[in-house]
Formats: C-alpha cells, structure tokens, sequence
C-alpha cells in the first residue's frame, strides 16, 4: 500500500494542471450548456423539457465527460509525462486513483454549474430532496471517471482516440447513464415508490466495481515496456 | 576486467519494434562512477539504448544489470535511482517551472529544494512563468533540474548539449561534473565526442544497433554521417 | 407448412456420407490413412455441418408447429442456440483473455481474438433472427428489453475491443489491451443485464425444457450442438489465422555480434 501517499500528490498535480488551464474546464461547461440547448430544439414541445430534465442533464456529463477524459491524458503524452510518471517512479495504481479522483472532481464542478442550468430551463419541479441529487452526482460522476480514466489511457495511446474513446465508453456506462437519469428523474417528479434508493445502490455497485478493478487494469496497460 | 557488480553491465541487451532490432547484441560495461560516451548516426539504436536502461523499455534479449542488481526486474525499487534526460522533457506546458519541480518532487516524496535547483540551472528568474513558453534551451535546462530532483546513481543523458547556447553548455557541463563527483554512473549520447570526451574516459560507437567501435574517448572520431 | 413426406435418409447423414466416401478416396490415393484430416478442427467442421443441416430440415419440417407463434418460431432454432453459443463464446474470450494477463502466452492473446470475432458474427446472427421473430410476435423489430440491450451493448463493446486492436502498432501492447478491454467489456455485460432488467422487462421468462414440449426440445438440443461444432471450427480456424499472422511477425534471428 505504499503507493497510497502518492495519490494526493497526483490529485494536486491534476488540479493544478486544469486550474492553469481554466479555459479547458469552463469549455466543458459551455460545451454541456450548448447541449442543453439543442435538447431543447429537437424536443416536439417545452412541457415535455421538465420530463426530461434529469435525462438531459446526465446526457451534458456523459459528453463533458468523454472531452475532459481525452483532454486529461493528452496533457500527460505532450511531452512524454506519461512515461516520465512511470520512470519518476509514480506507482500506476496511484496515477490511476488520482487521475480518476481528480476526473470525478471536474465532473462534479462542471455538474454543480449545469444543475442550475438544467433546473431553470427546462424547469423540472424538484419533489424530491435536493440532498439527495448531490448524492447521485457523486456516486454518478465517480462512475462516468473510474472506467472513462482506464478506457482513456488505452485509446488516447491508440491512433484515432477521439472517435474510439466514446466507442468503447459508452456501453461500458450504459448503467450508469440509465441508473442516474432515473435517479434523478424519479428525484424531479416524486419518488412515490422509493425507487431513488435502489438506483443509487446500483451506481454504488457500479463504483464498487470498477473502482476496485480497473486499477488493476490500468496498471497493466502503462508499465509494459 | 572490472568487478561486475559495480557499475553498470550490459550483456548481449537486444531490443525490437515489430521486426526490426533497433538493438542487437549491444554489451558494456561502465564501471561505478564511471562515464560512458554513446556515438553514432542518427538511428543507430542510441536513445532505445538509453530508454532501455532507464527501464522505459523491456529488453528482448539479454539484459544489465547495475550494481550487481538486474535492471527490468528490479525496475520498480531502481528507478528512484536513475535519472534520464531526453527529449521527452515529461514536463507539463502548462505548469510554471517552480510548479512543474515541486509537483514532480511531491509527486515522487523526493525532498528537494526547488529554488536552489532553479538557480542552479539558471531558471531563477523565469521560475514563475509557463514553461510553454519556454525556449527549447531553456525546457533543457528545466529537464536537467527536474533530474536533478532525483540524486540519482544512474545518470542517462541523451544529447545533453543540443539546443544548448555555450553559457548553458558549460553550465550542463559543471551540472554532469558536480553528479559524477557525488560518485554516480553516467552514459551520455553525443554527436560531438569533443564535448563529451571532457567526461567520458571511454566511449562506445553504434551503428545499426550494433557495438561496432569501443575504445578511449580521445580516440573517437567523427565519422561521416555522426554530426 | 404441413410436415413434408419423409426423406428416405436424412440430410445430414447423406451428405456425411458422401463426404466421408471422398475424404476415404482421397486419402487412399495419396497414401495416407484412410481416415486422416489435414487438420484435427475439420473433424468438427464436418460433424458440426452435417448435424445442422439435419436440425434445420428437422426445425422446418419434421418439428411440430408451435401452439402459440405458430410457423414463425421456426426461426428459434437458429436464433436460441446463437444466443447460447454467443454466451458461451464470450465466456471463453473473458477466460482467455484473464489467462492471458496472467500467464503472457502469445497463444491465449490469438484466442482472444478468434473468440472475440466468431462471437461478434454469432451475435450478429442472434441479433438479426431476433429481429425477425419479433416483429411478427411482439409487433415490432426491437424492444428495450434487458437481454435485447445487453446483447447490442455487448457487441458494440467488442467492436470496440476488435478497433482497437486494429490501431495499436506494437504486438505486445496490442495483445494486453486488448485483453483489458475484453475483460471490461465481458464485465459490463452483466451490469448491464441487471440495470436495464430493473428499468423494464417485457421480454418472455427465460425457457427451461420443462416448458415448451419434448420434440421442440429435442431439435433445440440437435441444433445447439450443431452449432457447437461448428463454433469449434470456427474459432479454431480463426486461430490458425492469427497464429500464423504472429509467427510472421516474429523477429528474425538476432545478427551476430560485429565486434568481439
């Protein structure tokens, strides 16, 4: 467990990077916002936006997502860091717990700017407690980072990253996407049957899951000389 | 010869990319404290060489071993002791350079002084600046000092002095003096055995991936096709 | 359809027949054994093709036709033992590739890669003769049900899988990520079951052979291990493919040492 200690130092690395870079997160939320948008045209008519509220915004994250994944590990191969990380050495384990934890964070940022977004135009009614919707944010962004930071490593090493990265993404993340929309949907309209909690344990079981294994993984695929 | 378990001893080290080998049969020895002057033309084989023993690249055939320890086995505890410096500066553009030295020191629990290194390679003044903007002389500089974040035992330097102006080449050349004083091992690639015949006794001439010249360094010669 | 007059002898067996006749003449010619097969997988091959073309004759017109569907649910004895062999197939991929993170053997990472391929084509199949039957039982080509979704997932995940082999240039990054994404994408497989079950389900309980009647079962078995056969054939030509695709990426012999 000694490569415990190294996961801050990665995390404060990551932020670090994307606070100098500011213009990379904040695209994000445009990005996500410019979505928001088009959801709205392709809908038939304005009542049907409050259905879909919750939907659309787990929609925003899911492709918010994808970019900031891609952008992540194309900072680390601009001047070879990636291997230089693994030379220095930085455990792989600890890479990849710290880039999925700081993947997490930036979701969560840009969730926290979107929310509000979502919330007044489409104007969902919020019945359920909004303390919850936090928790379904987290267990679901957490979701989206820990198979998206290990399917990154992999396709942004391949030729052709942007279009293989969604490719291999998406299905991997399907639950997550249907469990959180739901969530959050059900937290919009009234969670008459209780429903939000099963939901939630389901992305829990999802980040159980892939946070536990794809670490193994992913040190497989950057310490092979 | 020398003691083999002092130093670093490559044995018969072979590596390929897809069918090719980049390196074949390629055996030295460096002896601790030591340097090691790498010649030849452009794609002879010197920087897989290097990132071989800087463990970046698993040998095919073969193998070193450094101190008596075999290097890819032990890759994760070596390491922390060598230090490579290659084009691949493994900086993040982004980042200041006092930033870019303090994350990586963090990011690898090594205790250094981040100012002292700046000044050391000249960098003081521009220390808060984004190292993006940074002349190719001045990331080299920047590089050196992140190696020298390490202390490492193992020094790899791959073209040391290009991209150098002569005041930062003699300031590489007091930086490579000052770790060979503190007893580390070196090999260094060049095309101006001129430059590296300062540091190095011997030298060691690739062509193709092979070793096909090894004697003092005084003796090298540039051939046609190394400059 | 109304059950046709029996043949005299099945189809299966006369063309087993024949081709057991010519691979004997053949054989005797050259001097060989009798018996003998340029490769051991042909053996199923040969197996594999007869036993289909009698459970297909025997799906069409020896079977009795369905209470329910009627003529339609002829198609599931393609389309049940596809999605049995596609399981089972994407099974083997998941183990081969889990072998081969643990042992490095070149030979595990050529059958992932047999495995991954013959399963997308059996999914295809599966996917494709599920269509058809639903559209005239359920009324429409697709539904969002659990297995429906699962499945399509499933096989773009191996899509996925198989591009990015295609991009990766070195051999020994190419065999590992390539088993890291068979393993996430034979992992989704099962979340993603469970979570779409959970968001609806209207497709039929799964069919154990106590509820649907003995001849059905029958011909179901006969077709399952026809295509078993075959699948063998299949992978195990596939293979061949790939093995021979990496014995022609091996590095050649080291050249000697110029200087002593």
């Amino acid at each position: 467990m000694s490569w415990l200690w190294q996961v801050p130092a990665v995390v404060a690395k990551e932020l670090l990077v994307e606070w100098r870079e500011r213009s990379r997160v904040s695209g994000l939320f445009f990005y996500s916002f410019a979505l928001l948008l088009m959801v709205a045209f392709a809908m038939p008519n304005t009542k049907m936006l409050a259905d879909i509220a919750g939907g659309a915004l787990w929609l925003g994250l899911l492709l918010a997502s994808t970019r900031s994944l891609d952008q992540s590990f194309k900072v680390e191969l601009e001047n070879g860091a990636l291997e230089g990380l693994v030379l220095w050495p930085v455990d792989p384990l600890a890479l990849y717990y710290g880039k999925a934890i700081a993947n997490t964070l930036v979701l969560l940022l840009v969730a926290a700017a979107i929310v509000p977004l979502v919330i007044v135009l489409y104007h969902p009614e919020i019945k359920g407690d909004p303390w919850q919707l936090v928790g379904i944010l987290v267990l679901g962004s957490a979701a989206l980072a820990a198979p998206g930071t290990l399917v990154a490593a992999l396709t942004v090493q391949a030729r052709g990253s942007s279009a293989l990265l969604p490719m291999l993404l998406f299905p991997l993340v399907v639950p997550v996407v249907l469990a959180s929309a739901r969530a959050t949907m059900l937290l919009f309209d009234g969670d008459l049957m209780g429903q939000v909690d099963d939901w939630m344990m389901l992305l829990l079981a999802f980040d159980l899951v892939h946070w536990s294994l794809d670490g193994l993984l992913f040190t497989r695929i950057v310490d092979e000389g | 010869m020398t003691d083999p378990s002092s130093g670093l001893v490559v044995r018969s080290l072979s590596r390929r990319f897809g069918r090719r080998w980049v390196l074949a049969r390629v055996s030295l020895e460096v002896p601790r404290g030591s340097a090691l002057m790498l010649l030849g033309p452009n794609g002879s084989g010197k920087t897989t060489l290097l990132r071989c023993l800087a463990t970046a690249l698993k040998p095919h055939d073969g193998g070193a071993t450094f101190d008596g320890v075999p290097l890819w086995p032990e890759r994760h505890t070596l390491r922390r002791d060598i230090a490579l410096l290659s084009h691949a500066t493994a900086l993040y553009d982004d980042l200041s350079a006092r930033e870019n030295l303090s994350a990586w020191a963090r990011m690898g629990a090594y205790d250094a002084d981040v100012d002292a290194l700046l000044a050391r390679v000249g960098l003081a003044d521009t220390g808060a600046r984004p190292t993006r903007d940074f002349s190719a002389g001045m990331k080299r500089r920047l590089a050196l000092a992140k190696a020298l974040v390490k202390t490492p035992r193992l020094l790899l330097l791959d073209e040391p002095f290009s991209a150098l102006d002569p005041h930062g080449r003699a300031l590489m050349g007091d930086v490579i003096d000052e770790i060979l004083d503190r007893g580390a091992t070196m090999v260094l690639t060049t095309h101006h055995p001129g430059l590296g015949a300062r540091f190095c006794p011997q030298a060691v001439r690739l062509t193709d991936g092979q070793v096909t010249w090894r004697g003092p360094s005084s003796e090298a010669q540039v051939h046609a096709g190394d400059a | 359809m109304p059950p046709i007059e029996s043949l005299p002898i099945s189809p299966g067996a006369a063309v087993g027949l024949v081709a057991l006749v010519a691979i004997v003449v053949a054989n005797q010619r050259a001097g060989r054994t009798p018996w003998a097969l340029p490769r051991w997988e042909h053996a199923f091959g040969l197996v594999g093709l007869c036993t289909i073309l009698n459970g297909q004759y025997m799906g069409l017109f020896e079977a009795p036709r369905e209470r329910m569907m009627g003529e339609v649910a002829r198609i599931l004895y393609v389309h049940v033992p596809s999605a049995w062999l596609t399981m089972v197939v994407f099974l083997f991929t998941f183990l081969f590739a889990v072998a081969f993170l643990f042992t490095g053997r070149k030979v595990f990472d050529q059958l992932v890669e047999a495995t991954i391929e013959v399963g997308v084509v059996l999914a295809i199949l599966l996917q494709c003769t599920g269509m058809l039957f639903a559209k005239p039982t359920w009324g429409m080509y697709w539904d969002w049900d659990p297995r429906l979704v699962s499945t399509a997932v499933m096989t773009l995940s191996f899509i996925g899988v198989l591009t990015l082999r295609s991009l990766v240039v070195d051999a020994d990054q190419r065999a590992t990520w390539t088993s890291v994404g068979a393993i996430l994408a034979s992992t989704s497989m099962a979340v993603t079951y469970y979570s779409v079950q959970w968001w609806r389900s209207v497709h039929q309980m799964q069919s154990s052979p106590d509820t649907v009647a003995k001849p059905i079962v029958l011909v179901l078995r006969i077709n399952a291990f026809a295509l078993l056969f075959l699948t063998v054939w299949f992978v195990a030509r596939r293979w061949r493919i790939a093995a021979a695709r990496a014995r022609e990426d091996e590095a050649p012999p080291l050249p000697e040492e110029v200087l002593a």
